[in-house]
């Protein structure tokens, strides 16, 4: 078991991923001569050539196509899209085909790919470079969206994702993948489903995912010191949600948080909630409470920025709102 | 070509234009729902570029104006009419619909309705024969208006640049909807608008399935040679409207006329009767023998299938039967990590 950086495990994951099946290819924006923006694919290009680590173009909507194609027959490519607001190029294969294909052909084709690419805010790169938008993905039957929280499931999610016959969404962080975290030295896939309890509590529940999950774990880290006992739970995967693990750390903490770095509407804690209101609604003690970013573009200013993206400070006043400690 | 081939490709065109003519009726019986766009008037492109394909080898691809493409790449013509019914026993089991033809048990990977869509999948398909070291090329087939979208200029760049072993085949058909080219393309000759990216392009009569055959053998050679991309258009005419509720208003009688006159039937049929191949017995013989065909066989088993089971709508969406290794659940033991 070594303790190695977000980025370092995604690299290992696809070069294991590349040495076991020549059918792996890796493609995006810099990501083979240059490395990588954020070094996740250092390296490759000189150990598997161009022919599988392909420099793109700035052409995300058909480079994503030409994925999307490469794996009908038969490839399966790992798109690396710069930045999740560049995705949104890439909405038409992904969303009108890569998502579709398998069901409006009857079963019959399926697009194994896997699309990379990180979301959240990082320092002040302003509205333009700092959304999140998992919320779009999720919400969009035929994908799998997962969110790795570090440096474990980065490494195994991905390649889970590279064998599955799905297309897989892996939304990553700006500010993660220097992140670092234990990952074990033999060869480990991690699920692409089910919610994982991070910390066992009690007292409250605190949901998050990706990123959110680390303001969660500190706002836990001060709970505990207050004497209150909160449960973090890791959603790992936005679509399909674990609904089951949802309801069991409900129905004993009888209370729940849901953080987000996104922006409510239509988001990520409205739909946690109308999984809690579907599955243990009598369970609850106090009304859910969402932990999100203000409502408005991202601001390039410091102080603005800060203000407009939550923090564990934020987790921490919700927690004692349900917990009627305000 | 030999006499029984020429022979064989003039009932095929044949029987393609009443195909068509037949699912028309369908619609009009309320038995075909949707979209459906009809091919009359353009069978020689489809026809005469697969003819010298190698169809159920090479990837094939297309918009929504699909059917004969599928049917001429090897898709049972049964199972495509049972697509348009929606049927279970359809090409993409009742979910996919006219627009959205599946055989990749033939390799015809698709019609879409996203104009312009099908651009990147083929090449995709492309990498892939290339990546594999296979002789396999894609055929992308899509209409002058989807030159206009932006996957049109991206896709021809990543081509070139990679030397993928794709034929694009720009069916001209003057309209996109109602829209004449002049009105939506700078330039109107299509094959022009690939030169940027340097891209060997060529116009044909898209209406006389000798030249289709001609000019689409040089292309696919260049392309099976594993010289790049080719990009190929033919000027055609759809006889009928875009889709069912079009007055063809937007163009003249006359033009449409003219066009009826340049029939891709009845060049060949004439050329073939000119050679002695057939005798206008022969093609009243040919009609018939479609006409049962499409009455006894192909529309009977439409309409004789079954309907896909309401309780089998969410299969497909994701793969039915996923490897617990990858997709979980997460084991007890590895919770709390
Ligand atoms: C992205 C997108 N925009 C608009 C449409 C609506 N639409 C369907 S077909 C069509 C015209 C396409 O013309 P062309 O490519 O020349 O093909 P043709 O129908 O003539 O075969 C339009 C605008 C669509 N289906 N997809
Ligand atoms: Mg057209």
């Amino acid at each position: 078991m070594a303790e190695i950086a977000y980025w370092e495990a995604i690299r290992r994951a696809h070069d294991e991923e590349l040495a076991h099946d020549r059918m792996v290819i890796a493609m995006g924006e810099d990501i083979g001569v240059a490395g990588g923006t954020y070094k996740a694919t250092s390296g490759l290009y000189q150990k598997y050539g161009a022919e599988r680590i392909i420099d793109t173009p700035i052409s995300e909507n058909s480079y994503t196509g030409i994925g999307i194609g490469a794996s009908m027959a038969g490839m399966r490519p790992i798109i690396e899209i710069m930045s999740i607001n560049f995705a949104l190029l890439a909405l038409d294969t992904l969303i009108n085909a890569a998502a579709k294909i398998r069901y409006m052909s009857g079963g019959r084709v399926s697009c194994p790919i896997v699309m990379r690419t990180p979301g959240g805010t990082a320092h002040q790169l302003a509205a333009q470079h700092s959304a999140r938008l998992a919320r779009m993905f999720m919400s969009t039957p035929g994908l799998r969206v997962v969110t790795p929280r570090g440096p474990l499931d980065a490494y195994g999610m991905l390649k889970s994702a590279v064998r599955c016959n799905d297309p897989v969404i892996i939304i990553e962080h700006e500010s993660m993948y220097n992140m670092r975290g234990e990952v074990p030295d033999t060869e480990t896939f991690r699920p692409l489903e089910g919610a994982e309890i991070v910390r066992v509590g009690t007292d409250v529940t605190l949901i998050g995912y990706n990123y959110s999950v680390h303001l969660c774990l500190a706002a836990a880290a001060k709970l505990a010191a207050m004497g209150i006992s909160a449960e973090v739970l890791d959603l790992r995967a936005l679509r399909p949600i674990d609904r089951d693990t949802i309801r069991r750390s409900v129905e004993k903490t009888h209370k729940a948080v849901i953080a987000e770095e996104d922006e409510a509407t239509v988001g990520v804690g409205s739909e946690i909630i109308s999984v809690i209101m579907e599955e243990c609604f009598f369970a609850l003690d106090a009304q859910p409470v969402r932990v999100h970013a203000a409502d408005v573009p991202v601001p390039y200013n410091h102080e603005l920025e800060k203000a407009a993206i939550p923090n564990a400070d934020d987790v921490l006043a919700a927690a004692l709102k349900v917990l009627g400690r305000v | 070509m030999n006499a029984s081939d020429q022979k064989r490709l003039l009932r095929e065109m044949i029987f393609y234009r009443r195909f068509e003519e037949r699912s028309f009726e369908a619609y009009m019986e309320r038995k075909i729902g949707g979209f459906l766009h009809l091919y009359s008037g353009q069978e020689a492109v489809a026809t005469g570029v697969l003819e010298v394909a190698r169809c159920g080898h090479d990837y094939v691809i297309t918009g929504y104006r699909d059917h004969v493409h599928a049917i001429k790449a090897g898709a049972p013509a049964r199972e495509v009419m049972a697509e348009l019914y929606g049927k279970e026993t359809g090409s993409s089991r009742g979910r996919g619909g006219s627009m959205h033809i599946f055989d990749p048990t033939v390799n015809f990977m698709g019609g879409y309705a996203l104009v312009g869509q099908p651009f990147p999948l083929a090449a995709g398909l492309a990498l892939a024969c290339k990546h594999k070291g296979t002789d396999q090329i894609a055929i992308c087939f899509l209409g002058d208006g989807a030159n206009n979208q932006g996957t049109f200029h991206e896709t021809l760049n990543m081509a070139a640049l990679w030397k993928l072993p794709v034929l694009f085949v720009c069916e001209n058909n003057l309209y996109a909807i109602g829209t004449r080219i002049e009105r939506s393309s700078a330039v109107t000759d299509q094959y022009k608008r690939v030169c940027a990216y340097n891209i060997p392009s060529s116009q044909h009569d898209g209406q006389d399935i000798d030249v289709v055959m001609a000019a689409a053998g040089d292309a696919i050679a260049h392309v099976r040679a594993g010289r790049g991309p080719y990009f190929i258009e033919f000027m055609t005419y759809r006889q009928r409207g875009h889709s069912m509720s079009d007055s063809n208003a937007y163009r003249s009688k006359d033009e449409e006329r003219q066009w009826l006159e340049r029939d891709p039937l009845k060049i060949y049929a004439e050329r073939l009767k000119k050679a002695k191949v057939v005798t206008d017995k022969d093609i009243a013989a040919m009609e018939k023998s479609v006409l049962n065909e499409i009455e006894n066989d192909i529309v009977r088993f439409a309409e004789e299938s079954p309907e896909p089971r309401v309780e089998d709508l969410n299969k497909y969406c994701l793969d039915d039967q996923p490897d617990p290794r990858w997709i979980g659940p997460l084991a007890q033991g590895e919770q709390h990590g």
